[in-house]
């Protein structure tokens, strides 16, 4: 016996899992959705550009821990059990994204605030490293052979639908606070952003009760009452050179070029749109989620599809078509948005000023925005802010901040483009749980899927739009630079995944 | 096949040494351009979190070499035991 062949019972472990595991990914994309507000509430600094740079470097922690979470929460899921493993880190996750909604800001205790910030954000990553594998591992063994990688591939869309939840959340919060909407992004920014992060204590409060039905993968239980169970996984996994070689197989031949895909595809393509295209706030998220629901069903297809003709030349193909479309597409991402060269309709100019006397008596801020339409419908924004000291001496406070609105034609285009990326992501990314089930043993399984997994995607993809950035900085002439790095690790990865893997379909994962 | 696995081992080792100094040589070189605390954290984490994985690939390179890719295993228990 050891996979359920009722359909009604497969339905519930997958809805019952999957659910878990986006919310899991709702709290934790939460905070890099609202990274500028976050550097703003938490890490004060002149600069904003090193403001959102240390806040993307708490993200980055957040990424970086997941495999010491993988380790950790992967041995007790491979000794104590699946079950009990992912409810402890859906506990975590749930309590410290709720509580980063209830520290108080920087100008209220000082850097207690950004320190407690940095510890939650790392409870997070490892809760987030123990969960994704427990998930991905009950729902496997579960399943019988031939739907192996369709039913896995309900857990993959977790991720994508996590992100498209937060966004979502956001933008719902952000335009509903005050009737005006001037007012309503301005208590959102104030104090609005925690609500989202209060709300996850519902969704997660919901999960538990659901999780907490479910009983233990039945594998697991069949090892756990012949006393086979692992007396030390990590060990296993990492010190037996037989594992050890697939660890590491898994690592440089699939999750490393699949992280960086599904990174740049959903993360620095976000990224992109609004500080290289300069499009608005609003619009890049709603261009996002557009493309996210219209690609997100492919993962099922893919997954299924890895079925009937195996998951490795479906992850190397998405591989192979991201490497050769990435610069087209953000070339053509550019141009869409671009203003230079096209001609003003300068009819259309407006040009706002507004005086605003701040905290300080001994100067006010002058406001100056000036909206330009083009005539390729593109309308920007300029907002330029000038500090007028009592003194009579003037002078400009900060740079112009700009940001563009799509008309409808090209804001179509624009999603179009962010579609074809999440399509890469959901070739590499659909069959994927399946292909790491199917590689390791069950005794040992949590943990050796989980760290080839979460070093692909937290460490690879996880830095991909903190890298690409930085490496924007540094070489300045090409803006289209970041995506070498992703270009670079997924070449490298469907080299030695199309030489190194087999595209054959474990029939046994009860051994 | 197994042959070019193998010789492919060696570039696996050749590539970790060189993309790891290229690593190592830009984090030194912004931190001495740019000595604030943003970029010494910055860089160091990169420096440090990618070495377990550029030793990783070494071992992997090493492990090809040695032909332990010629045959995957079939059965989990050749994996385990």
């Amino acid at each position: 016996m050891q996979t359920v062949t009722d359909k009604k019972q497969i339905r519930q472990i997958i809805f019952a899992s999957s659910v878990g595991t986006l919310i899991e990914w709702y709290d934790f994309y939460l905070f890099g959705s609202l990274a500028p507000i976050i550097a703003m509430q938490f890490f004060p600094k002149a600069d904003p550009t090193a403001a959102l740079l240390s806040t993307l470097a708490t993200f980055a922690a957040g990424f970086i821990v997941r495999p010491f979470g993988a380790l950790v929460f992967g041995r007790l899921g491979d000794m104590v059990g699946r079950k009990y493993t992912f409810l402890l880190t859906l506990v975590l996750m749930g309590g410290s994204t709720f509580a980063i909604g209830l520290i108080p800001g920087y100008e209220k205790i000082g850097f207690a605030a950004p320190i407690i910030v940095l510890l939650l954000r790392l409870i997070q990553g490892l809760a987030l490293g123990g969960e994704y594998g427990g998930a991905a591992t009950y729902v496997a063994e579960h399943s019988p052979e031939s739907k192996r990688g369709f039913y896995t591939s309900w857990i993959q869309t977790t991720a994508t639908l996590g992100l498209l939840l937060s966004l979502g959340v956001i933008l719902l919060t952000r335009k509903s606070l005050d009737g005006n909407e001037a007012a309503s992004i301005k208590a959102f920014e104030s104090w609005g952003w925690r609500i989202p992060f209060w709300f996850s204590i519902v969704l997660v409060g919901m999960s538990i009760y659901i999780r907490m039905k479910m009983n233990e993968s039945p594998l697991f239980s069949k090892l756990k009452s012949e006393g086979k169970i692992s007396t030390n996984p990590i060990k296993e996994s990492l010190y037996k050179r037989s594992n050890l070689k697939m660890v590491l197989l898994a690592l440089f031949g699939a999750t490393m070029g699949q992280g960086v895909v599904w990174y740049t595809g959903q993360f620095y393509a976000q990224t992109f749109l609004e500080n290289a295209c300069k499009i608005d706030f609003e619009q890049t998220r709603t261009i996002l989620i557009c493309a996210i629901i219209f690609a997100t069903p492919l993962f099922i297809v893919f997954g299924n599809l890895s079925d009937k003709i195996g998951r490795k030349w479906i992850i190397i193909l998405g591989m192979f078509l991201a490497i050769i479309s990435y610069r087209p597409i953000y070339q053509q991402m550019l141009k869409l948005s671009t203003t230079q060269q096209v001609v003003l309709d300068e009819s259309q100019t407006k040009i706002e000023s507004t005086i605003n006397v701040g905290v300080h008596k001994d100067f006010s801020l002058r406001t100056t925005t000036t909206q330009h339409v083009y005539q390729n419908g593109i309308t920007e924004k300029i907002v330029h802010v000038d500090t007028l000291y009592n003194s009579g001496e003037e002078r400009a406070q900060s740079i112009d901040k700009s940001s563009k609105i799509l008309p409808t034609n090209t804001y179509w285009a624009m999603v179009a483009l962010i579609f074809v990326q999440i399509l890469f992501v959901t070739m590499v990314y659909g069959p994927i749980a399946a292909f790491l089930v199917e590689i390791f043993p069950t005794k040992i399984r949590y943990t050796s899927m989980s760290l080839p997994y979460h070093l692909g995607n937290g460490v690879f993809g996880g830095l991909t739009p903190f890298i690409a950035v930085l490496l924007g900085t540094i070489y300045t002439a090409d803006p289209l630079v970041g995506l070498w790095y992703p270009i670079a690790v997924a070449a490298l990865s469907m080299v030695i995944g199309a030489m190194y893997l087999s595209n054959k379909i474990d029939p046994n994962v009860n051994d | 096949m197994n042959q070019v696995k193998r010789i492919a081992g060696f570039f696996w080792i050749a590539i970790a040494f060189v993309a790891y100094a290229i690593l190592l040589k830009t984090t030194i070189n912004q931190i001495a351009a740019k000595p604030t605390t943003d970029t010494i954290v910055q860089w160091s984490i990169f420096a440090i979190i990618f070495l377990p994985i550029a030793i990783g690939l070494i071992i992997f390179g090493w492990l090809a070499m040695k032909g332990d890719y010629d045959q995957l295993p079939v059965s989990s228990e050749e994996v385990a035991d």
